[in-house]
């Protein structure tokens, strides 16, 4: 009568609860994983360098007391003609140091990845919630609207929500709003993934026994929803806001580099790019070159850890 | 010379913390027609023999000592295109599950023409001719033309014969089964295992048949080999080891399996391993409120419920299908008594279970409970009523929250009807974990901490966290191994007897129903067709179909009845 034998009591202490998140598979898999070790590494020091750019930035290239207009053009690392003042990577036209113009516009980028990514996690995990558990009407409706949007492409459905909401703004109020603006748009465009995900999750969750056991004591809809099946439809929607928050800042990117996203006066990544898009023939090719490169950093590294996660999550894979 | 013969087999699974030793130096030994039974309860190695055989073994598992020789030859160690040569051509397999272990894109001609002319050196027309021959020896009516049906258009049982041929297309020297009949009804079980015999018997194919039933090794096998964590603990013919056990492990596996004719008080424990948990029952029936009803009196009244579900949905209602799950069922139960619901899959049991406890509304009929109605409408069902009833489920593996501590599981049922708050609460679900035998510490842990076993004994102390009256129990002990099964059937029965408890006890298994039942019903095809007491249904069916389903039951007979004396009812 093997049943494992069971520990005598007193038991020992358990282990403080680091010493047991280091010592599960996925931390397991992550020591384990040089690609995600290198990416979280990239991640945090972009990260960190963005929230804390005033500590790292030469100087603020939004202020325009800082700015000197003689210092425009200035290569990378060569001193420049006028003043003498070296940049470590150029300036733009208007003598902002690209440095500092990169660590102010990651700032801005990836505020709009982390909200957009937010926003759009809630609403998708509301929805796909309830049209998974409710089903019926509340699915059909939910569901099909998914279905339409998913019809286009997401960029555009964010262009069409943002252009929609500028038309509706006054015009004093529109650089004010444009970063709000923006995050609702992408939200918007990419709540849809997550509410298929949660949908699908929920349909295997809700027919578990687990639930069976807390309708019948008579757990509310709400309380079966949010205390039982949400916290166990979560491991698939951390990967998707991984993946998801790489694809909200290069779509924030995207829109600001067709100029419909991150007005001038807080240029973000995007914004950086385009700006710099109109020098890369004249030979002032770092004005675009060191945003891109950032953006592709960030956009990279956060898609690699996306993808480990994936992979750690779903013992299939291993 | 034997036909296969293992070797101080010894397979290992690497894994992060140890290596794990699935198979520990195991030998084994079959000869032609020869039915071999390789017994034991889960994760005691016997699939991953039957895996090693094959060359199958899942990754990161390996071989790390003895041999595997077939016809004399080693082909342990053979590389990967040699072993293709062999798997499938003179060694082949018969899976659990019908349903994925064939190709729904392709009708059963195809799936059998391409193993027939990949192993056989046959034309097209030969092939196809032999196809139609195997379909017809397994037992397929209209073989000419069932042949060209797709396997979603065949029955489970259908299915596994299918399987079967598709097996012996390349005129195998042996056949390896793991669970044959696990997934099937015990009649088709019956079909199943006699087929398999006779095929034995007539090709003198040797076969491994991998079972946990002990009744399907009684009644299929000529010799068994017991395996226990891994080792071989007793090998022999099956009728001197079912007969009469002379390893601990085995003595106390055949104590442990519920018999169909033999009515037991109690279960035997008879430890072996680990150490058998006590069940707390007095201490747990010191705090329980007296129970005044009196015995006998009736409970529950179930009058005519239905239950249909929408087969084709459309948007009128006129043209909607129904499938009627559940027919009329009309029964009641007593104060104290289990009452059994017995049926094949698919009957209306478990429908009828989630319609008393308020899962499902009713589309007619009534239910009752101490004379107040409880049927269970869009409003679901009464407060008061919910307070009195609980249930346990089949699967410990799916019934307990995985994201929830094992006291916040307990405490939910008593929280949520408001009955005990903060430290009364916390000293309740202590309480009942150190009653089943976990130990109050078990509180902080997490379901997947816990064994099957465990897991089920969780649920229990769930269910009796809020004192309930009425116990509905949907295969209790199902998934559960033969001992562990052993151990919760006597809990619940002690439930019972010392507090009194009325249970709804829901089960395929005819033995267990015998062994747990007061009185029974018997279902069939979503109607009641018998209610009778245990006994007298046992000893006297009146229904053709309850005399069919008690026919169909493995006799085991020639199990050694070590032990059970004590218990006879």
């Amino acid at each position: 009568m093997t049943d494992a034998p069971i520990p005598a009591e007193p038991v020992k202490r358990r282990a403080h609860w680091l010493a047991r998140a280091w010592d599960t598979d996925l931390a397991w898999s992550f020591r384990n994983s040089p690609i995600a070790m290198v990416s979280l590494g990239a991640v945090l020091i972009l990260v960190l360098s963005a929230v804390f750019a005033p500590l790292f930035a030469p100087h603020n290239p939004f202020d325009p007391a800082t700015l000197n207009l003689m210092n425009g053009f200035t290569a990378p690392m060569e001193p420049n003609a006028f003043t003498g003042e070296s940049f470590w990577l150029g300036t733009d036209d208007q003598g902002r140091d690209v440095f500092s113009t990169i660590l102010y516009g990651m700032r801005i980028s990836l505020f709009v990845g982390f909200s957009a990514v937010l926003f759009a996690m809630v609403l998708g995990i509301s929805l796909g919630l309830l049209a998974g558990y409710l089903g019926g009407w509340t699915e059909t409706v939910i569901m099909r609207i998914a279905d339409v949007q998913l019809t286009f492409p997401a960029i555009l459905v964010a262009m069409l929500i943002f252009g929609v909401a500028k038309g509706i703004t006054p015009i004093e109020y529109r650089d004010q709003v444009a970063i709000w603006v923006l995050i609702l748009a992408i939200g918007l465009s990419d709540w849809v993934q997550f509410a298929r995900v949660v949908r699908g999750a929920t349909l295997v969750e809700k027919n578990k026994e687990y639930v069976q056991a807390a309708r019948l004591i008579g757990r509310s809809p709400l309380a079966i929803m949010t205390r039982h099946i949400l916290p166990n439809v979560l491991s698939p929607v951390l990967v998707i806001a991984t993946i998801s928050l790489a694809l909200a800042i290069i779509a924030e990117a995207t829109l600001s580099f067709l100029g419909v996203g991150a007005p001038p006066t807080q240029p973000s990544l995007g914004t950086l790019i385009r700006i710099g898009q109109g020098f890369l023939f004249s030979g002032e090719w770092w004005i675009l070159f060191f945003p891109a490169m950032t953006l592709l950093a960030l956009a990279l590294s956060v898609n690699l850890l996306g993808d480990w996660l994936r992979d750690a999550l779903n013992p299939r894979l291993r | 010379m034997a036909l296969l013969e293992i070797e101080d087999l010894t397979v290992e699974f690497p894994t992060r913390k140890q290596v794990f030793v699935a198979v520990d130096r195991a030998n084994l030994t079959v000869e032609p027609g020869e039915i071999h039974g390789l017994v034991g309860e889960s994760g005691a190695g016997k699939s991953t023999i039957g895996a090693a055989i094959m060359g199958l073994l899942d990754p990161p598992g390996h071989i790390t000592n003895g041999t595997i020789r077939f016809k004399g030859e080693t082909i342990s160690g053979l590389d990967t295109g040699a072993m293709q040569a062999l798997r499938g051509k003179k060694i082949s397999m018969i899976f659990q599950d019908p349903l994925t272990s064939l190709n729904p894109l392709f009708t059963v001609r195809q799936q059998l023409v391409e193993t027939i002319r990949v192993h056989l050196d046959m034309s097209d027309v030969e092939a196809n001719t032999r196809a139609i021959e195997l379909i017809n020896r397994v037992g397929i009516p209209n073989a000419d033309i069932r042949v060209d049906q797709y396997p979603h258009q065949f029955s489970g049982g259908m299915r596994q014969r299918v399987v079967i041929a598709l097996a012996l297309c390349s005129e195998p020297d042996v056949i390896i089964a793991d669970e044959p009949t696990t997934a099937l009804d015990v009649s088709i079980q019956a079909q199943i295992l006699s087929l398999i015999k006779e095929l034995a018997n007539e090709r003198q194919v040797g076969v491994i048949l991998i079972t946990h039933d002990m009744g399907v090794i009684a009644d299929t096998t000529d010799k068994v080999t017991v395996m226990y964590q891994g080792a071989v603990v007793e090998t022999g013919l099956t009728a001197q080891v079912m007969g009469a056990p002379t390893h601990p492990y085995t003595k106390s596996l055949i104590a442990a399996v519920p018999r169909p004719t033999i009515k037991l008080r109690r279960f035997p424990l008879i430890s072996y391993g680990g150490r058998v948990t006590e069940f707390k029952i007095e201490d747990l029936a010191r705090n329980w409120p007296h129970n005044t009803a009196e015995r006998g009196a009736e409970l529950l009244e179930v009058r005519g419920i239905t239950k249909r579900f929408l087969q084709k949905p459309a948007l009128l209602p006129s043209h909607r299908e129904y499938f009627t799950a559940v027919d009329q069922a009309s029964f009641s139960i007593r104060q104290g008594e289990v009452f059994g619901l017995v049926g094949e899959s698919g009957s209306g049991k478990s429908t009828i279970a989630r319609m008393i406890a308020g899962l499902y509304n009713v589309d007619g009929g009534t239910v009752s409970f101490q004379g107040q109605d409880v049927t269970s409408t869009a409003k679901g069902v009464p407060d008061s009523y919910r307070k009195q009833i609980q249930m346990i489920f089949q699967d410990p593996y799916s019934s307990l929250n995985p994201r929830m501590r094992v006291d916040q599981i307990i405490a939910e049922p008593a929280r949520h009807h408001g009955l005990l708050h903060g430290a009364a609460l916390q000293a309740r679900v202590s309480e009942l974990l150190d009653r089943v035998g976990l130990g109050a510490s078990a509180g902080v842990k997490y379901p997947h901490e816990f064994s099957g076993g465990q897991r089920q004994r969780i649920s229990i102390a769930r269910a009796l966290a809020t004192q309930p009256t009425f116990l509905i129990c949907d295969e209790p002990t199902s998934a559960l191994d033969v001992s562990i099964q052993a151990q919760i059937l006597n809990i619940l029965k002690d439930l019972q007897e010392h507090l009194n408890l009325t249970m709804l006890f829901i089960s395929h298994d005819l033995p267990v129903v015998r062994q747990m039942c007061d009185r029974v019903g018997v279902m069939r095809n979503g109607q009641l067709v018998e209610i009778a007491n245990t006994e007298d249904l046992f000893a006297n069916p009146q229904h053709p179909y309850t005399a069919e389903l008690l026919s169909l039951m493995p006799r085991l007979d020639g199990l050694s009845n070590d032990g059970l004396a004590a218990e006879i009812a």
